[in-house]
């Protein structure tokens, strides 16, 4: 947890401080390369992906070394973040309204703490496919060192590979129309970090509760 | 364009048509090894070396004849030989060249995302174009055979091209010409079943060898080189020569079925949130607006 107050005097929170950030966009920005040289090489249809991103021998080159910095940044994440990912026995309640969330009645929904349910499956969700995608894709990367006896790990990876790559894709879509389209307030708070009350109240309304029960205490 | 782009029939990861699909009236060609007239000789691969001008490597000595433990991305051709007890205790030495077997369904081009990096022309020959190989090994893992090797200094894959520009110029390939027994034989693929049939058949009659038989395996379409076998049931004592090859399971599954759920699920996912806005619409936080915060960013 940072040592940033997160009541910010000019009236607004907190959301994430600066280092959160850096470590959130290093796994986008990587993230992205990753997904679009993946899906040149996954495609035929997609193929022009890796000539536009700098030529298709760079991108096979490049996409390994991306890989490294996407898995840097996932571990970076578990460190600052896993405690708070954990699942408690409200998540269920959360899930079992969700319908109210899909359909914006967030009145409905059961109050969420710093991470939501559906945030904390998609930290999971991409930590676990992480995992999976740096095992295969270091066979990937470096096949000419499997030997015959061990091809079965090959085999292996190039399934492994894309099925993780496809459940990340589908994560990656729903957090990035959430983050951008839905949630009005959220992506200014992974580029400068704030919220306002009123939004912090309404979406996270454990976590903005026991921020003023602390700031309270601390008085 | 060229006149050789009509003899193509496949390209891997090519989206669109392809240029010489059912447009040549061309033969297949195919080259049979008769491993039970082979010597062991290596003048094959002296020849494959000379003829494409391969570098050299060291060799390895391993108490036997072999010389190089596999073939290499600069060593196309190899005899693996291979001391084999029978089942009456006799010995028999085995000795098999080993290349591409130049597949009818070629693992390495279904398994390769690279446009054009391997073709196979309507003559049955599968050839890489190293100019478009991206050197993502992919074709190492498609391939039942061990074929396709790595160059860590081109960092691109090579394997035997069965002479593909000999071949062209209505010339066998290097191997063929060098065999002193005659071994090698190289011509259109009924002609060469044919004639392995017919020495499978002297062999089994008149030599003792009751299981003599040709390999043309089906589980990739057959091959455009096949073996006369002493033992066609144990083809596995000829250095690993697999008894039902195929393209791995996986990668099959992922070049198909995974690729048609994979491309609908993101469609679909993308279709999805764009109809979920149409429906619903962003999560507005009302003080926000009123306060003039949630318009901020």
């Amino acid at each position: 947890m940072s040592r940033e107050p997160y009541l910010l005097a000019n009236g607004r929170v907190l959301r994430y401080s600066y280092a959160e950030r850096l470590v959130h966009w290093l796994a986008g920005v990587s993230y992205v390369y990753l997904m679009l040289t993946g899906l040149a090489f996954w495609s035929p249809w997609l193929f022009w992906i890796a000539v536009v991103l700098g030529g298709t021998t760079v991108s096979r080159e490049l996409h390994p070394w991306f890989g490294v910095a996407f898995v840097v940044a996932v571990l970076l994440m578990y460190r600052m973040w896993s405690s708070q990912m954990k699942e408690t026995p409200a998540d269920k309640e959360w899930w079992a309204a969700v319908e109210h969330y899909v359909r914006n009645e967030d009145e409905k929904m059961p109050s969420a703490d710093r991470f939501n349910p559906g945030q904390k499956l998609l930290f999971w969700g991409f930590f676990w496919n992480g995992i999976l995608l740096l095992l295969s894709g270091l066979i990937l990367w470096l096949p000419q060192y499997i030997p015959w006896s061990l091809r079965f790990l090959r085999y292996l990876a190039v399934i492994v590979h894309p099925v993780c790559a496809l459940l990340t894709i589908g994560l990656f879509i729903i957090h990035v129309y959430m983050g951008t389209v839905i949630e009005r307030g959220a992506f200014g708070s992974v580029m400068r970090g704030d919220v306002s009350r009123a939004w912090a109240d309404r979406h996270h309304h454990s976590w903005f509760q026991q921020l003023l029960r602390d700031a309270e205490s601390r008085k | 364009m060229s006149q050789a782009t009509l003899e193509i029939r496949a390209i891997s990861g090519h989206a669109g048509s392809v240029p010489g699909e059912g447009v040549k009236r061309e033969f297949e060609v195919c080259k049979l090894i008769d491993t039970t007239t082979c010597i062991g000789c290596k003048a094959c691969e002296v020849a494959c070396l000379e003829w494409n001008g391969l570098t050299f490597s060291d060799t390895t000595f391993d108490n036997s004849y072999q010389t190089m433990p596999d073939t290499a991305w600069n060593y196309w051709n190899l005899i693996k030989f291979n001391e084999h007890e029978r089942e009456d205790g006799t010995f028999q030495l085995l000795m098999r060249k080993d290349q591409c077997m130049h597949c009818e369904e070629p693992g390495c081009l279904a398994a390769c995302p690279a446009d054009g990096a391997i073709v196979q022309y309507a003559n049955g020959i599968v050839d890489f174009q190293q100019e478009h190989c991206i050197g993502c090994g992919y074709c190492i893992t498609g391939c039942p055979f061990n074929i396709p090797k790595f160059s860590p200094t081109a960092r691109k894959v090579f394997k035997c091209t069965l002479c593909n520009d000999r071949v062209t110029q209505g010339l066998e390939p290097a191997c063929i010409k060098s065999c002193p027994t005659g071994c090698l034989h190289f011509g259109t693929k009924p002609e060469m079943k044919e004639l392995a049939e017919t020495r499978a058949a002297q062999l089994r009659d008149h030599s003792g060898f009751a299981n003599a038989g040709v390999y043309d395996p089906e589980g990739v379409g057959g091959t455009h080189v096949i073996y006369v076998l002493h033992d066609a049931s144990n083809p596995e004592a000829y250095g690993g020569l697999p008894k039902n090859p195929a393209i791995p399971l996986t990668v099959q599954i992922w070049k198909k079925p995974l690729k048609w759920i994979g491309n609908l699920a993101i469609i679909g996912g993308l279709v999805g949130v764009f109809a979920h806005y149409l429906r619903f619409g962003p999560k507005v936080v009302e003080e926000d607006q009123k306060t003039g915060q949630g318009e901020k960013r």
